[in-house]
């Protein structure tokens, strides 16, 4: 018994190491993989501006390809990521994903956008700081479209008329360009989900 | 468990210390670059 007590008591010292290493994985170690492909991501994106200019159309993109570039001047200067089009692990991976079927960039209806929190290089890591009134900048294939924040909510995961074309009236048809950022809630959990919901006010040239 | 590990391990110490080290290392790139990013989407942590 005493054996056995030992081997046990010996096996959860690399156990613990095993989970140390897992966690730093999870921090870090995604983190790595999503920079990569934002890398490729936003040179892709940054050669599709460059040879179509405002011909290039809205979209929609293929699954897992960029659909535009994400900027939120509150969270700093650097702070840009490419939204690829689906929100499955793999598209969510590579960074912020737009729903599928939701509006695109300054259409009317929902544009709807989900990312990590905690992992995969965390985008939305941040997003409980933004306030009322704040910019979010979206660099779409056709223009610039500046949204502004008009709210910032925590709901339960289940709450999915959040995504609706008109939030939280399902089925009511929509009549403004409206943008959700959703996120896991709180930080290493995903028990709820924060939401952030702007509203289109500008729409302009892009400056490339 | 250890001890016993380590006096079956071949040659010196030296050599037993450098099979180790491969050994940690091998085991380390495994859990890194296959079981992790396998294991890493299921965890319920956004």
């Amino acid at each position: 018994m005493r054996t056995v007590v030992r081997v046990v008591g010996e096996l959860c010292l690399p156990a613990g190491l095993v989970l140390l290493l897992f966690y730093a994985y999870l921090l870090w170690g995604t983190g790595a993989e999503t920079d990569r492909e934002q890398r490729v991501l936003q040179q892709r994106l940054g050669d599709v501006f460059a040879r179509h200019g405002e011909h290039a159309g809205p979209g929609p993109v293929k699954l897992g390809d960029a659909l535009a570039l994400l900027r939120i001047p509150r969270l700093g200067a650097g702070y840009r990521y490419a939204v690829v089009e689906g929100v499955g692990p793999a598209e969510l991976r590579k960074g912020p994903g737009h729903f599928p079927g939701t509006a695109l960039p300054g259409q009317v209806g929902n544009f709807v956008l989900s990312g990590h929190r905690t992992t995969y290089a965390a985008p939305f890591n941040r997003l409980d700081e933004l306030r009322r009134g704040d910019d979010i900048v979206v660099d779409a294939r056709d223009a610039r479209y500046t949204y502004e924040v008009t709210r910032k909510k925590i709901v339960d995961p289940g709450e999915v008329d959040v995504v609706d074309p008109v939030p939280g009236h399902p089925g009511k048809r929509p009549t403004t360009a409206l943008m959700t950022m959703t996120t896991c809630h709180p930080e290493f959990s995903a028990a709820q989900r924060l939401v952030v919901q702007g509203v289109l006010v500008r729409r302009e040239e892009r400056q490339d | 468990m250890y001890r016993f590990l380590w006096r079956r391990l071949p040659g010196g110490t030296a050599l037993r210390l450098a099979v180790v080290l491969l050994l940690t290392g091998a085991a380390v790139a495994a859990l890194w670059y296959v079981v992790f990013p396998w294991l890493a989407p299921r965890v319920p942590i956004g």
